[in-house]
């Protein structure tokens, strides 16, 4: 046997005894990164495929919440910079070999197609609003423009929502020191959760019928490729080198069993599928509304799962004599 | 050629004693609790035949620095084309990229300023021509410091001669930190 210890005082923050860099910040970001681009991806293709009549809140209303809810994952992530003051550099270059710059270029042009997609919905989706803003110089025209570009401008949403939901895997999967996300699955994986999180918001937030049993469908079709997806990430950790199979562990008998089959799997994903199959089948049940709860809780949850495990998952581990408390009560 | 800086210690002559990490906080003002290197004791076998081994470890400065590659912002770069590895703090945002990118767990954020900090093979004192700090106060002499691109460097001339290994050299970073056996 080997036994490794750590012999001098080693505490560095949030690297021992194990990575914790990373916390709610990111995961929130990662999630409502991937939902604001399943909302771009589908209040575009409603634009595209002419579904006012039978989508009126994907057509027209949809678009409004994607900039909102990326506003609230960029602060998020903005929170977990250390050295805030500085965030701007970001912008004075792109390191083409790291994710994180492309997903920065990414998000800046993701944001203004975002905006112009809600321009151009605007008056169909909130006349009141609309009203209100056209009180302001200068937004008369700029929703014509806008309206009347309005194809062109989803053409334009649905390229950037795809990026931007896959660069949120692909950001994780980039790091080969990280067995646990070094798979380039995690990006497809992202994009299909990005995309049942949107179907699950326009589930809450439609009163149509006909739009809810839509989207019901859809959302039906997306779990089930997202548990695909799952099958060939644990095809994929399963049948690699030593570090992926060390990785695998954690989730397959490991201390995040229950955290991943249990609260991601069983309640973010298969009890949610089996009530939009209820809804579809045209249960009445109360419970319908907790379906795409549930979606949203997954869809949190398989950002959480992966940070944590992520994290955990190392090439190295020591174990460590020092106790960072001893210290503590000797300077008392 | 650019250097290609090396770092060789002689797991049979190095006995723990913690000068190297004392040294490297004396000479870099590493803040209390932090370190950029650290002491492994690493024992093998079954009691009574178990053979001890004690590694000095820091930043390896790879030859292909993951973390030089996950830095959004440039940050993270090779110091004057070496394989040196150094953070520039006002380039770096905190985002912690590069200690994810890290499969040695190499690296640390240095409070409460929020850059990320981490070994630097004392690239002060290399460019005036001197060994790292904590290779100059090392006691037993087991710590070697050179240029692998110069084949008359202690470093070179040692992993000529002695068997030698790098840690985890299967993570693919070409790291260039090499402990004797």
């Amino acid at each position: 046997m080997i036994e490794e210890i750590l012999i001098t005082a080693r505490d560095n923050a949030k690297v021992d005894p194990y990575l914790n860099i990373w916390t709610w910040e990111i995961s929130i970001y990662l999630f409502l990164g991937g939902m604001t681009a399943g909302m771009m991806i589908f209040a575009a293709w409603a634009v595209l495929a002419k579904k006012d009549d039978l989508a009126p809140f994907a057509s027209n209303k949809l678009a409004l919440w994607a900039p909102i809810v990326l506003s609230i994952g960029m602060t998020t992530l903005f929170l977990d910079l250390e050295h805030k003051l500085y965030v701007w550099r970001f912008y004075t270059t792109l390191q083409v070999t790291s994710p994180m710059s492309w997903g920065s270029w990414i998000l800046i042009l993701v944001y203004p197609v975002a905006i112009l997609q809600v321009l151009s919905t605007l008056r169909a989706g909130y006349p009141k609003l609309a009203q209100l803003a056209e009180r302001l110089p200068l937004v008369t025209p700029v929703l014509d423009i806008s309206e009347s570009q309005k194809r062109r401008i989803a053409l334009a949403s649905i390229p950037l929502g795809i990026g931007l939901a896959i660069y949120t895997g692909i950001l994780l999967s980039a790091f080969s020191a990280r067995p646990f996300w070094n798979t380039g699955i995690l990006g497809p994986l992202f994009l299909v959760s990005g995309l049942s999180t949107a179907a699950a918001f326009v589930l809450l937030a439609t009163r149509a019928h006909a739009e809810k049993l839509l989207f019901a469908r859809i959302d039906i079709g997306l779990i089930l490729v997202e548990m695909l997806l799952i099958a060939l990430f644990i095809v994929n950790l399963t049948t690699g080198s030593e570090a992926h199979l060390n990785a695998a562990r954690l989730i397959l008998g490991g201390e995040f069993t229950l955290l991943f089959w249990g609260w991601f799997f069983t309640l973010g994903l298969v009890i949610p599928l089996l009530i939009e199959i209820l809804e579809v089948r045209g249960s009445r049940l109360a419970l319908v509304t907790l379906g795409p709860v549930l979606v949203l809780v997954g869809g949190y949850l398989l950002r959480q799962v992966m940070m944590d495990v992520g994290q955990v998952s190392t090439w190295t581990q020591y174990e460590s004599q020092y106790d960072m408390q001893l210290l503590q009560r000797l300077e008392r | 050629m650019p250097a290609r800086y090396a770092m060789v210690i002689d797991t049979r002559t190095c006995i723990g004693c913690g000068d190297c990490v004392v040294a490297c906080k004396t000479e870099n003002n590493v803040p209390a609790g932090l370190n950029r290197d650290w002491i492994v004791e690493a024992t093998r076998g079954r009691y009574p035949n178990l053979t001890t081994e004690f590694r000095s470890e820091r930043c390896n400065h790879c030859s292909h620095a993951t973390c030089v590659y996950a830095c959004p912002t440039g940050a993270s770069h090779y110091w004057q084309n070496t394989n040196i590895v150094l953070v520039e703090p006002g380039k770096c945002t905190g985002c912690k990229a590069c200690i994810a990118a890290c499969p040695y767990d190499a690296r640390l954020i240095m409070h409460p300023q929020g850059y990320v900090d981490k070994c630097t093979f004392c690239h002060h004192r290399v460019a005036r021509g001197q060994d790292p700090a904590c290779v100059s106060s090392c006691p037993t002499h087991c710590m070697h410091f050179g240029d692998l691109n110069d084949a008359n460097s202690i470093v070179s001339q040692l992993l000529d001669r002695r068997k030698s290994r790098a840690l985890k050299p299967e993570t693919g970073n070409q790291p260039n930190v090499f402990y004797l056996s």
